[in-house]
């Protein structure tokens, strides 16, 4: 097994195919949205492949060390134009076959029209924090 | 297990027999799972007062009168009527064969090895799904839907199959590799369920399997230094290795060998026990590890193990006869890179081996193998 995460942007660098925002859907648009997610994630949660899953809010900032006894420095909230990670899903998958399906499944949820989204999902394999036994 | 007045390796140990027992009557293998459980409950209770004296039968009982108040509807009871007209004639089938075939339903080719395991560990290991859950970090909740498909998919499975034990050592090699250092040490259980195994079968793969969990293990105080950070065989201390479990594991792979039957699990064996019996890397008798390998690579066929063994070349025969063993191998292959950097590094070309070092560490799988790439990559800067 291998644990990926899938991480869904506000605003990706790579565009959408039904590239509408989601503040111009209608109300049945977003519950459509919302409830084709949670279809999603409960069927990975009977398959026994559900690990965690968490929505990001799209405010925050950027926040750095500053030197010894200084508070740390604090920019934002994000500029328009940031890269923004929308949310995860971390998934534990028999192959990376299995995980580009579950992202293709994915990124299929509707957007406006009802239509897919065909959003691009980031997928990134996990680096196990374990040694292996057999060295 | 939080079995309070149970004793765990006694319950541990009697669980997969029961189950076994209870699928030989005819339970189907999800049924008696949760039958046994339920009987485990029971004991909770009951044992607090007085063991009984056979806690096996005991637990026998329990859990088939537990069974059959389950499926005493009216058409559970056909079914059952049905299957204790097929049930063969209750003779001398002993509580070995009934475990063993347990070990053969949990490895069953029909699962995924994900599955697989994640049954064997419950069923067999009697480990409960919170443990198996916290062993493979995910959600008990996603362990439990794992565990209880497994179930489900096993359950039509026939017991006249005879089972494969190739896939049952798979499993158990799965388990032992997965790592360690959880709540629930899946090397040590893996350990167990071996000796488990090859007291319900004489077969030597069986046997060479645990030399080598035994032989590895040994090594194991010696793996990780400060931090966390990953010593290589050739820089640990030898000092550290556990003598015990050296011992041990050689006097079982001898057993093995003596049936002249090999497979790759004795040959994998042969190479940790050459590896244990040398005080330094340097004293390694390489030359009878290239011709294990050679075994095993005339066995399984394993770009894996062609790999590994051009690591022996160049020890036995020096960097450049490694690097032609090199030859032929798919570049793609996990622990490529690395490989390839050392038998540059001891042939002299230090650029190009800092270069793999660096291009080894970006695919890694693992924290602490990553970190010593980087490092080896950093001390050839």
């Amino acid at each position: 097994m291998a644990k990926y995460l899938l991480l869904k942007h506000y605003r990706g660098p790579k565009t959408s195919v039904n590239d509408v925002p989601m503040d111009q859907w209608t109300p049945e648009e977003v519950d459509a949205h919302i409830g084709y997610m949670d279809d999603f994630a409960d069927r990975l949660r009977g398959s026994g492949e559900f690990v965690d899953g968490q929505a990001l809010a799209p405010d925050g900032m950027w926040v750095r060390f500053d030197g010894e006894g200084r508070p740390p420095v604090v920019d934002g909230p994000f500029a328009e134009t940031k890269d923004l990670i929308a949310g995860w899903m971390v998934v534990d998958v028999d192959t990376r076959e299995r995980v580009v399906e579950l992202a293709g499944e994915l990124s299929a949820a509707p957007g406006a029209g009802g239509r897919p989204l065909g959003e691009w999902l980031e997928v990134r394999p996990f680096l196990d924090d374990r040694p292996n036994a057999d060295g | 297990m939080s079995v309070g007045p149970l004793d765990e390796s006694l319950v541990r140990t009697l669980v997969p027999e029961v189950i076994g027992v209870l699928v030989r009557r005819g339970a189907d293998f999800a049924s008696a799972e949760d039958a046994v459980q339920e009987a485990l409950v029971a004991a909770l209770g009951a044992w607090t007062v007085e063991r009984p004296r056979d806690p096996k039968g005991w637990l026998v009982t329990v859990a088939w009168r537990r069974h059959l108040d389950r499926v005493r509807s009216e058409v559970a009871r056909r079914v059952r009527e049905e299957r204790e007209d097929a049930e063969p004639p209750t003779g001398p089938v002993s509580a070995r064969d009934d475990t063993l075939r347990l070990y053969f339903l949990c490895a069953h080719p029909a699962l995924t090895p994900a599955s697989a395991t994640a049954l064997t560990l419950r069923a067999v290991g009697g480990l409960t799904t919170r443990q198996v859950a916290a062993a493979y970090l995910v959600p008990e909740a996603t362990m439990a839907q794992r565990i209880s498909r497994a179930k489900r998919t096993v359950s039509t499975v026939t017991l006249d199959t005879p089972g494969d034990l190739s896939t049952v050592l798979r499993v158990l090699y799965l388990v032992f590799t997965e790592g360690y250092g959880g709540e629930v040490d899946l090397a040590a259980e893996a350990i167990r369920l071996a000796r488990q195994l090859a007291s319900l079968t004489d077969e030597p793969e069986v046997r060479g399997l645990l030399a080598l969990f035994l032989l590895t293990h040994a090594r194991r105080p010696a793996r990780l230094g400060a931090g966390g950070t990953l010593v290589p065989l050739a820089e640990q201390d030898r000092s550290l290795w556990t003598t015990g479990l050296v011992a041990e594991g050689v006097e079982i792979l001898q057993s093995a060998l003596a049936r002249d039957r090999l497979g790759e699990y004795q040959c994998q064996a042969a190479v940790a026990a050459l590896h244990a019996d040398a005080p330094s890397v340097e004293e390694t008798d390489w030359v009878q590890v290239v011709e294990w390998y050679d075994e095993l690579v005339a066995i399984t066929d394993s770009p894996v193990h062609r790999l590994n063994r051009a690591v022996a070349v160049g020890e036995a025969d020096g960097a450049r006869a490694g690097l032609a063993a090199l030859d032929g191998l798919d570049p793609g292959l996990p622990r490529y890179d690395a490989v390839h950097a050392h038998l540059l590094e001891r042939s002299g070309d230090l650029t190009a081996a800092a270069a793999l070092y660096r291009r080894a560490a970006d695919a890694a799988t693992s924290v602490p193998e990553r970190n010593h790439l980087l490092k080896q990559a950093a001390r050839l800067r």
